[in-house]
């Protein structure tokens, strides 16, 4: 994808709208110093109160740290995008998205209700879906939306079956009730369903092994989308699931083994595959899945160290990533590349975005006097004191920041540093509302690591907090004293920058061990996707051959089967021929009929044929006049009359029903069997209906309600739009509809 | 093409059977009739009209497009259902209005009307729809 650094005026409707995070930024920063002295907000606003649900919104620690994260790098996408989007592009279409995805993921991390939380976790899903595949023309980014649609899509499917599994063992889908509920909830012999479907739902959005595939190819994704997705939202909400449950869920051997194991794997796997890429911006989608797969690991723990190390690193890599994903989209946009073997040099003209990525990347390496620094400080001595598997948790964990430092160390030299490259457009320093953005960020991950108490006291500490009321609290610092987290910090250094130098074999032997392994989870994926089509067209295939005569064959006979079976078996035939009301009239309309059918069934064409059908028709419509129901009778005579002339327009398109070739006897005797079957079937029927005894109650009810309660003499008129009004209101719907579906069904005919 | 006299005699039919139509949707409530015959009524007269002059003819009298004016009875039916939630009772339920209630000749204005004329719309237009989509294939 190739960016002109020319592309007109920034959006001013962009950057109006970036006055709702702002705003809402503002809102939320009030409650911070209460919520930091240890209070709990609660809003409740019933919703749906036959079911429970309500919208009820919870503001304590954890809520109000993720909510802050994401107004604040919802601000500086938005400011930035607002120039970064070409003029081309449907501009406003995006800042709706944008911002309906940052109202969605609020409502998320706000929600106090488990049913509320889960109707925001599928608008993020769907939301995602339209901002990843913004660029709608490219089949690529369809796919590519599609694949984190599946994926997310059929997470949050088995979310929903958790949250309802866990509202049955709780009796409440209230986030706080349920907390009260824990040990009843671990106790309850359906915990480990619970406990499976969460973490299937958390682990599809997070971008865990085996579903981490979707997320490096969201990165279809314009820049920014990219940027506020995978750094502070939409993957940042199965972490916050997997908070918000800890306390619910949380602390069994179930729990802390699967997180920490599965955590661990992935946070290896993201940063190994981070090292082989090339793409700038795949190579920060991977070093997230690492990132994610360090929280999942350390939400997997139940003490401090632990949880205030997956807090902690939470919010650095919110401001690491967004920025650094910024940076690659200001490289991008100014150069017209971010291949990374393209680009060199670009210090001298772009400084500002070189200071803002060395900031951010520095972060991320873990870098002394940067907050990554104390981020990694306290994720070893989290990963130390885990509760299971701590000498793999500590493994991964310095196997993958040292992945990770390599990585930041050819983020911040190779771009920048020697000749400058010859690019698709000549580099310069991008605007400054599009620096603005990462330079803040990257600029607070350098002030907040040299005065982390600040932080530890007002953001992180009572995010730890709503974890557990009695939680200690470890104080943010900028130096422990030699100690163990320390000496494996300057090992994490040492072997980063080894492994910087290594970074072209290691890439060479990456790869060739990737192509060894057998299937991938990718190919998995859409394995199960091409089955899944096959098996539809299959079917598709045999039930809709397109033969409307064996369309009618079949209904007619599951009729006559399902129908007559229980008709027959029930020994409910009707015993006699009632002999009440038949009168010479009626017979004569009667024979009329037999006449007509008869006609129909060796008409040689089509008009003919359906003429006589209509005769039928009106007489049918006869016996109703003669039986005492006008309506009726009078709305069968002109659905008949309609008919033959719609179905006279068809006609006069179609072949002359002899130059056909002619049925063979065969079929047309197994026709003549069901039709015969069928009439008998429906004759019996009403037979069998005419002698049993008919509860009048509604009659009565109608006869005598229908001019006190609806002013009008006509029942059956009364009954269709006032009594049942909204049985009426559903099928002239139905019919406005499928005489849309067929008006575009004949507009198709007609192009083709 | 069609024969002079189907188109003489139409002329004066579609007029009649329209009217017809009408006639039948108000004293639906009362008498047998109703918004689905009627629109079936008038349906088969704009069929004449159609299969007379051509399609393009009825495009032209009726001024706006006939699935619009599908969409536009159910909006109505629906508009007409709301009455009942503004007056705080549920959707669709009757709200009427009485000139001289209690006299021999009384007469009852309710949403259920509008509802009605709402089907018609929307049956009628659907109709059309098939119709003129069929007629200019």
């Amino acid at each position: 994808m190739i960016m002109v650094a020319e592309n007109g005026k920034p959006s001013i409707f962009g950057r109006i709208s970036s006055l709702i995070p702002l705003g809402l930024f503002g809102t939320l920063i009030c409650f911070l110093p209460q919520v930091a002295g240890g209070a709990v907000y609660r809003i409740r606003l019933n919703w749906i109160p036959s079911l429970g649900v309500t919208l009820s919104i919870m503001i304590d620690g954890l809520s109000l740290l993720f909510a802050l994260i994401i107004c604040c790098v919802g601000l500086f996408v938005t400011l930035y995008a607002a120039d970064y989007l070409p003029q081309a592009s449907d501009r406003r279409r995006f800042f709706v998205y944008l911002h309906g995805f940052l109202l969605a993921m609020l409502g998320l991390v706000l929600a106090d209700n488990l049913l509320g939380l889960f109707v925001f976790w599928e608008l993020t899903t769907i939301i995602s879906y339209l901002l990843i595949g913004f660029e709608s023309e490219s089949a690529t980014a369809r796919q590519n939306a599609r694949q984190a649609l599946l994926v997310t899509g059929a997470g949050g499917l088995a979310l929903l079956v958790g949250i309802l599994l866990l509202g049955e063992i709780a009796g409440t889908y209230d986030i706080a009730q349920i907390t009260l509920l824990s040990d009843a909830v671990k106790a309850d012999p359906l915990y480990l369903a619970v406990l499976s479907m969460v973490f299937l739902g958390a682990f599809t959005k997070s971008a865990q092994i085996p579903f981490h595939f979707w997320l490096p190819n969201a990165m279809t994704a314009p820049t920014p989308i990219s940027a506020f997705l995978h750094s502070a939202t939409m993957v940042k909400a199965g972490i916050f699931l997997l908070a918000r449950m800890h306390p619910i869920l949380g602390g069994t051997f179930a729990w802390m083994g699967t997180l920490v194991i599965v955590g661990g794997l992935t946070a290896v796997l993201g940063s190994v595959l981070a090292i082989r890429a090339c793409d700038m911006k795949r190579i920060l989608a991977y070093t997230t899945i690492m990132a994610l797969g360090i929280l999942t690991m350390f939400l997997g723990g139940k003490t401090t160290p632990s949880l205030t190390a997956a807090m902690t690193f939470l919010m650095v890599h919110s401001l690491y990533k967004s920025s650094l994903f910024l940076v690659v989209g200001i490289i991008d946009h100014q150069t017209g590349t971010r291949r990374i073997d393209q680009l060199g040099g670009l210090l001298k003209p772009m400084p500002i975005t070189a200071f803002a990525n060395a900031a951010a990347a520095l972060s991320m390496a873990g870098f002394p006097l940067f907050f990554g620094f104390i981020g990694k400080e306290i994720m070893y001595k989290g990963a130390l004191t885990e509760d299971v598997f701590p000498i793999y948790a500590t493994a991964a964990a310095v196997l993958a920041n040292s992945l990770m430092a390599a990585v930041a160390g050819i983020l911040i030299i190779i771009p920048f540093r020697g000749e400058l490259q010859k690019t698709p457009a000549v580099a310069r320093e991008a605007p400054p509302a599009m620096w603005l953005g990462p330079a803040t960020m990257g600029g607070l991950g350098l002030i907040f690591g040299i005065v982390p108490d600040w932080i530890g006291r007002w953001l992180i500490k009572p995010a730890v907090k709503a974890f557990h009321p009695s939680m200690e609290v470890i104080q943010l610092k900028l130096f422990y004293g030699i100690n163990e987290p320390l000496l494996l910090s300057i090992a994490t250094l040492s072997l980063g920058a080894t492994l910087y130098l290594l970074r072209k074999p290691l890439r060479q032997v990456i790869g060739s061990a990737l192509e060894r392994l057998p299937g991938r989870f990718e190919q998995l994926y859409s394995g199960a996707l091409d089955g899944l089509a096959g098996i539809a067209r299959t079917q598709t295939d045999f039930l809709q051959s397109g033969s409307l005569h064996r369309y009618l064959s079949v209904i007619i006979g599951f009729v006559v089967v399902a129908v007559g079976l229980p008709l027959v078996a029930g020994g409910r035939l009707p015993a006699a021929m009632p002999n009440s009301g038949s009168t010479i009239t009626g017979w004569l309309v009667v024979g009329i009929i037999t006449l007509a059918v008869i006609v129909v069934v060796g008409a040689g064409s089509r008009l003919l044929a359906i003429c006589c059908l209509g005769v039928v028709g009106a007489g049918v419509a006869l016996l109703f006049l003669i039986y005492g129901a006008p309506d009726v009778a009078l709305t069968q005579l002109l659905v008949e009359t309609l008919t033959v002339v719609i179905v006279a327009l068809v006609l006069l398109r179609l072949p002359n029903l002899n130059s056909r070739r002619p049925v063979p006897l065969p079929v047309r005797l197994s026709n003549a069997l069901l039709a015969v079957a069928f009439g008998t079937l429906i004759s019996a029927l009403i037979l069998t209906v005419s002698q049993t005894e008919l509860d009048r109650s509604l009659t009565y009810f109608f006869e005598a309600n229908s001019y006190i309660a609806a002013h009008g003499r006509n029942i059956v008129n009364v009954i269709l739009v006032d009594f049942r009004s909204l049985d009426t209101l559903g099928e002239i719907t139905v019919v406005a509809l499928a005489g849309l579906a067929g008006y575009a069904l004949i507009q198709t005919r007609k192009e083709s | 093409m069609p024969s002079l006299i189907l188109k003489t005699a139409t002329r004066l039919l579609v007029g009649l059977i329209l009217t017809f139509a009408v006639y039948l949707l108000l004293r639906g409530h009362n008498a047998p009739g109703g918004g689905f015959s009627a629109a079936l009524i008038a349906g088969t007269g704009f069929a004449l009209f159609a299969i007379a002059e051509g399609p393009s003819a009825v495009r032209r009298a009726l001024r706006v497009a006939p699935q619009h004016i599908a969409m536009g009875g159910l909006v109505l039916a629906i508009v007409s259902g709301l009455a009942g939630t503004l007056t705080g009772r549920t959707f669709l339920t009757g709200v009427w209005w009485i000139w001289q209630p209690g006299r021999p000749h009384e007469v009852a204005v309710g949403s259920p009307l509008f509802f009605d004329v709402g089907v018609f719309l929307a049956v009628l237009g659907t109709i059309l729809t098939l119709i003129l989509a069929l007629e200019e294939n």
